[in-house]
């Protein structure tokens, strides 16, 4: 199970070190920042502006505009159920209906005790073998009740 | 002597327990003290044999599937490593209906291959284009990527060396080759699988691009949902690095080329070659008017051939074999194979390769074998979430770029999503218009605004409210979302909607409410 650092300037400072002779080096700044800290606060996109010669709200910009990118902190894991056509041919609606109802959350919500986040995804590429959900970086197919709430009991491991 | 088993590593047998299973053989053969040696190859591509075992014999390879850890125990009591019988043994893959059927050209190696042995790559026929190309030069190279007949496999259907050969005629300080991996389209999985399962591929087809325009640099830009393909790609690319592939002297030549994988962020749009650009450069993932195009100004600025992943896979084959060899498969102006990708409720779900030509019934019946919960077909989307619902009446049209358009449809990336009689293509039309709502990049206004006022029309239209008349806006508003968007997102999700209204009228007809005092 993931778990995620507190953020520290000091960490958020060697992150970006570490992309800033990329080309282009945003995007893979807010990945690396996402990544160790579960969500960019609004003290890291000043000091990517900073490093970066950007303008705060050329950075605001971008990293609001890309659907990865979170500016408040999450449930300690992220439950993706996709929400696109093919899944939706394989039943996924209901899928989603079910694990709202088991979560006790709509999309894009999360549960009470901070446990789980629940978002929609649209399409990992398992399209004849939806429906399809990811836990954190792990890819899940051809879900039903069952495996549905194998999914949710290890979301709440 | 050491038993050489196969258990995909691909995301959709991962997805379904191919990493348990591959713990699962390798605990039993430890307890029976054989010595065994596990390959994670890609996906030979039927879904629903996944995970899909496959053991080495005196036979050649036999396989099994689709196996769950709990099979594994009788399996191997059943003597799975010696190819023994058992209720899921298929035998031989490749005698299989399934892939007996196709032509595969760039999925010759995918599935057969330990993905992430160049040793593995080379023995089975890698390598040879980019030789070739080294031999014959830039110039040679252009003209036979131009003479194979190959078109982006995107969507667009550009002629893929006129691509080139606009970028090797401008001329700059630095040239870029990019390859759109942002496969966001629902329904495919084929840019995905070459990454997995035949990702050196991918690297000589880039490499050929750039010796081709005298490019540099280039940048494959990657869908986050792939965290595999990333992975897998990464890894690839050191080990290429490794043995001189890339680098200041490619192959020991004076071509100098690197590569550097991007990882997107959850944006659709930026699958759009110029939002892509965009997002590589750090910017949001807004569309660019074009002129000035990529191979004219692309990637910072600089002249960039931008390509699918499978239009860069093609190249090697064309340049090892000839464009002839290539340019003989096909139909009309479409030629070579095209990797088509079943999916939705199908009961072959996977990747056929094949030329182009084939019916799309014979494509979802003869081949995909209908629906998997054994229902009738209804409708089949193909193209991803902008192209255009078939009926069933429409079965007859031939997967070829121009005969999809003359329908008012597209092949797009070539994913078929089959949807079985339970269908409310209303409600598919409402999905279309949402997913433009969140996915456009708000450039322009026909998009941004009129995907949302086209969900709030279909919503009046379901709740009775004077339907002739939001028919008429709605057909009205794709009309202007066609004309008046710069990009694919809002210019063709009317496709989806119209062939929705078009051909499945009775699911759009309505009883009028009386309205309520307002």
């Amino acid at each position: 199970m993931p778990s995620y650092e507190p953020f520290t300037p000091e960490r958020a400072v060697e992150i970006i070190a570490a992309h800033a002779d990329q080309e282009g080096p945003l995007l893979p700044v807010l990945h690396g920042l996402q990544h160790a800290f579960g969500h960019i606060p609004p003290e890291a996109v000043r000091l990517v502006a900073g490093a970066l010669n950007l303008s705060r709200a050329e950075v605001h910009g971008t990293m609001t505009f890309y659907h990865d990118f979170r500016t408040e902190p999450g449930g300690r894991r992220v439950l993706k159920l996709c929400r696109a056509e093919a899944c939706q041919a394989r039943g996924g609606d209901a899928i989603v209906a079910e694990a709202e109802k088991k979560l006790g959350v709509s999309m894009g919500g999360t549960t009470k005790d901070g446990a789980v986040t629940l978002e929609p995804t649209f399409c990992l590429g398992l399209c004849a073998s939806g429906p399809s959900a990811q836990l954190d970086d792990r890819q899940y197919g051809r879900l039903d009740s069952e495996r549905l709430d194998d999914l949710i009991a290890e979301a709440r491991s | 002597m050491s038993v050489r088993i196969y258990v995909p590593g691909d995301a959709a047998a991962v997805a379904v327990g191919a990493d348990e299973v591959a713990g699962a053989l390798a605990l039993e053969a430890a307890r029976l003290g054989l010595n065994i040696h596990i390959v994670r190859n890609g996906s030979r591509g039927l879904f629903s044999l996944e995970p899909l075992v496959e053991v080495e014999t005196e036979q050649g390879r036999i396989g099994y599937g689709p196996v769950s850890p709990s099979d594994v125990p009788a399996l191997v009591a059943a003597g799975l490593f010696q190819g023994g019988e058992h209720a899921l043994r298929v035998g031989r893959p490749e005698e299989l209906p399934f892939f007996k059927r196709q032509t595969r050209l760039t999925f010759a190696r995918c599935g057969i291959t330990d993905p992430q042995s160049l040793e593995d790559y080379r023995a089975h026929g890698g390598g040879r284009g980019l030789e070739r190309a080294l031999q014959i030069g830039p110039a040679a190279i252009i003209e036979e990527v131009t003479k194979s007949g190959l078109r982006g496999r995107g969507g667009a259907g550009f002629p893929t060396g006129i691509k080139w050969k606009t970028v090797a005629d401008a001329s700059a300080d630095r040239k870029y080759v990019v390859c759109n991996a942002d496969e966001g389209d629902s329904g495919t999985f084929a840019d995905r699988m070459v990454m997995e399962g035949d990702p050196f591929m991918l690297i000589e087809g880039m490499t050929i691009a750039g010796i081709a325009v005298g490019a540099t640099k280039g940048f494959i830009y990657i869908r986050s949902e792939y965290p595999l393909a990333v992975a897998a790609m990464e890894r690839a690319i050191a080990t290429a690095r490794a043995a001189g592939l890339l680098g200041v002297n490619v192959s020991g030549s004076s071509h100098a080329f690197d590569l550097e994988v991007r990882v997107g962020a959850g944006a659709y749009v930026c699958g759009e070659e110029t939002a892509l650009l965009d997002s590589i450069e750090g910017k949001r993932g807004t569309v660019r008017a074009k002129p000035p195009l990529p191979a004219h100004k692309g990637l910072f600025g600089r002249p960039t051939v931008i390509n699918n992943v499978l239009s860069f896979a093609a190249a090697p084959f064309i340049l090892a074999e000839g464009a002839q060899v290539y340019q003989d498969y096909g139909m009309g102006r479409s030629r070579g194979t095209m990797p088509l990708q079943l999916a939705g409720d199908i009961r072959n779900g996977g990747l056929f390769e094949a030329p182009f030509g084939l019916t799309l019934g014979e494509i979802v019946e003869d081949i995909g074998g209908g629906t998997q919960s054994g229902r009738p077909i209804r409708a089949v989307q193909v193209g991803g979430p902008l192209g255009a619902y078939f009926p069933r009446a429409l079965f007859d049209t031939p997967f070829d770029y121009e005969a999809f358009a003359a329908r008012d449809g597209l092949i797009g990336h070539g994913g078929i999503v089959v949807f079985n009689d339970t269908v409310d293509m209303r409600r598919q039309a409402r999905f279309a218009l949402e997913f433009c709502a969140i996915e456009s990049c708000g450039k322009c206004t026909p998009c941004r605004v009129g995907a949302v006022r086209g969900v709030e029309t279909v919503d009046r239209l379901s709740a009775g409210r004077d339907p002739d008349k939001q028919m008429e806006i709605l057909r009205d508003l794709c009309e202007t979302m066609k004309f008046g968007s710069l990009c694919a997102l809002g210019g063709f999700t009317p496709y989806p909607v119209m062939s929705a209204m078009t051909h499945f009228p009775e699911d759009f007809a309505v009883e009028p409410q009386l309205a309520p005092a307002e």
